[in-house]
């Protein structure tokens, strides 16, 4: 039972010429959260078809809760619930049949798959719906129903792909209550996901792939700091955004520009204008200001932050792997 | 943080395995696929059409040429259709598991522990539905035209039929799970199926057909099976070809049925 619930070790799978997944390493801790982020054909929905033993790797080897994902298949399948990207469920049976169906697949009784099928239906806010045909469901109950039939097992690995893609803001934040709840009660959950907020909220560790690479992994917190610098925003009064070129907009333009060395973006404001400005060392900060208060200049606002979750995976996944991919790694492994 | 996999309840269901578990899982499978046909009847179209038509237009048309009559040519003609009808609906088998196939909870049937077998053996149990409506059918158009069986040789062939009808639909459940799409499933299977039906000893005495042709239709499983029904609904009593129409099925699922598993796990 100290095993960690998924262990994988260089995955890859070919599809055609394409490297869907090309070495994928994860390493999941039972009890937890883990959010797998990507952009669209990352190769999210293939690994989590390998680990979930729908699909055989090409390379490399994963193990499940200790259980080889090849070799011990069966055993897998009877570790895990899987939640897929579209809709596992049948459209043409209602709801209750769906869940009495995989009930009785899973070895139940009659009397026991209804049950635990009115039980589910129950826990998902789905009694209403529950002999309905599955193609009059909105996406936020059909989503809930595939999630609900994922658990019939209580299976301690639980994995979920994109479970809110589709969703309306309201019924993600059920969905995300939902997830927790599982965890709470002891569950690990393995998801992926494209929205950053999503990761930045739910998951305890994030891997963002990116063509089928891992090319990070760590907290939220991990992958912020690990692209570096700080963001500088300051907010200056002035008669209007574009002052020429002797107002104080272009003189803390200037100042940033030859203290930093980074040029600002600038965004108008009501009276004023806001600039922000990577940020390699807090010092330079103090040095700014003396030089904004010597050519009279009004700072109405000044913050520093950590970059987002958003520049973040931009910085990882816009320009190119190469560049993104080793210093990050090394520096979260460390 | 290992002590959380601990807390959290036993699972509900344990995995089963073994042969008895299969069976349930089957079954299982197969009530799914009755309440499917359960709310769109209209499948059954054509298991209603066929057996109605045949045995009237060849009925009439080959009646008085084959037979002199066209009473005297049912006992021919019915075990005929019969047999073209089941293995025509064996074939709808493979068409809609490569269309069943293609649907996301296969997904879930692949990640779920149950033996690779069930969801395949589960919809050809289903099927066994469509069977028993053309059997029944075509007896009774039978009947109503004039032919009067022998009544535990025409329930004794009817599952002899449907039996070997279930047999064939594991033939064309490999054909679904092999193909690119549900068309080419639909293809593949009426170039098997006309010369298995037609050349054959179906609606035709053997001895008037040319000598090369006596020949396949001599190997023809198919005229076996039409064989063994006419005795048995002649006399009530089966021959040699009973056993031989036995024993192709049981080949039949022999070689079929596994390959049709390995192609339905390899899919992707
Ligand atoms: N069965 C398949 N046959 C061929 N190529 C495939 C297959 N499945 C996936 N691919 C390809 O593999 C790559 C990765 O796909 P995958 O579905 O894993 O991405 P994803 O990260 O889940 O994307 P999305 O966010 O769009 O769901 C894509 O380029 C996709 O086109
Ligand atoms: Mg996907």
């Amino acid at each position: 039972m100290n095993a960690p619930a998924i262990e994988a070790r260089g995955l890859v799978k070919v599809f055609g010429a394409n490297r869907a997944v090309d070495g994928v390493d994860l390493d999941v801790a039972t009890g937890a959260i883990y959010g797998v982020l990507g952009p669209n054909g990352a190769g999210k929905t293939t690994t989590i078809k390998m680990l979930a033993t729908l699909l055989s790797p090409d390379a490399g080897s994963a193990r499940v809760l200790g259980h080889d994902v090849v070799r011990e298949a069966h055993t897998v399948r009877s570790l895990v619930g899987l939640t897929g990207q579209y809709a596992s469920v049948d459209e043409d049976l209602s709801a209750r049949e769906n869940l009495v169906l995989f009930g009785r697949l899973l070895g139940l009784g009659i009397r026991g798959a209804k049950t635990k099928a009115d039980a589910l239906l129950d826990e998902f806010s789905l009694v209403d719906a529950a002999t309905r045909p599955l193609k009059k469901f909105s996406g936020g109950m059909r989503r809930r129903l595939d999630l609900a039939a994922s658990l019939i097992a209580q299976p301690p690995l639980i994995f979920l792909d994109e479970p809110t893609t589709g969703l309306d803001p309201r019924t993600r934040l059920q969905m995300w209550d939902t997830i927790r709840r599982l965890v709470a009660e002891g569950s690990t959950v393995l998801l992926t996901t494209q929205y950053l907020d999503e990761a930045d909220q739910l998951a305890d560790r994030i891997a963002v792939i990116d063509r089928g690479r891992v090319v990070a992994e760590g907290t939220a917190d991990d992958l912020k700091r690990s692209v570096g610098t700080q963001s500088l925003h300051l907010t200056v009064a002035s008669h209007g955004p574009h002052d020429g070129g002797t107002g104080p907009v272009a003189a803390t333009r200037r100042a940033i520009r030859e203290i930093t060395g980074q040029e600002p973006v600038l965004t108008p404001v009501s009276d004023g204008a806001r600039l922000t400005a990577p940020l390699d060392s807090a010092a330079a900060v103090s040095e700014l200001l003396v030089r904004l208060r010597t050519s009279g200049v009004e700072v109405r606002e000044l913050s520093m932050s950590r970059p987002t979750l958003d520049e973040v995976f931009l910085a990882l996944t816009g320009h190119g792997a190469q560049d993104a991919e080793t210093p990050v790694l090394e520096e979260v492994h460390a | 943080m290992t002590t959380a996999t601990l807390t959290r309840p036993a699972p509900a269901a344990a995995p089963a395995t073994g042969l008895g578990a299969a069976v349930s899982q089957s079954i299982a499978m197969a009530w799914r696929g009755l309440v499917k046909v359960s709310r769109t009847p209209e499948q059954y179209a054509d298991v209603l059409i066929q057996p109605i038509l045949f045995t009237l237009m060849f009925g009439y048309l080959f009646g008085g040429a084959v037979a002199g009559s066209v009473k005297g040519y049912l006992p021919q003609l019915v075990p005929g259709v019969l047999v073209m009808a089941l293995i025509t609906a064996s074939t709808v088998t493979g068409v809609q598991l490569r269309e069943d196939m293609d649907k996301g909870v296969f997904d879930r049937f692949r990640s779920l522990p149950i033996a690779r077998v069930a969801p395949l053996a589960g919809g050809l149990l289903a099927d066994t539905v469509r069977y028993v409506i053309a059997t029944v059918l075509t007896m009774v158009m039978g009947v109503i035209m004039g032919w009067r069986p022998n009544a535990v040789g025409a329930v004794a062939s009817g599952l002899l039929v449907i039996f070997c009808a279930w047999a064939m639909s594991w033939i064309f459940a490999f054909f679904g799970v092999s193909a690119r799409s549900a068309s080419a499933v639909q293809g593949v299977s009426f170039l098997i199926l006309f010369p298995l039906t037609f050349l054959s000893n179906s609606f035709v005495p053997v001895s008037t057909l040319p000598g090369w042709l006596q020949g396949f239709v001599q190997v023809n499983p198919m005229s076996h099976v039409v064989t063994a029904v006419r005795e048995l609904t002649a006399g009530g009593t089966g021959g040699a070809d009973v056993g031989w129409a036995l024993l192709g099925a049981v080949v039949v699922i022999a070689v079929f049925a596994p390959l049709a598993v390995r192609g339905y796990m390899r899919k992707v």
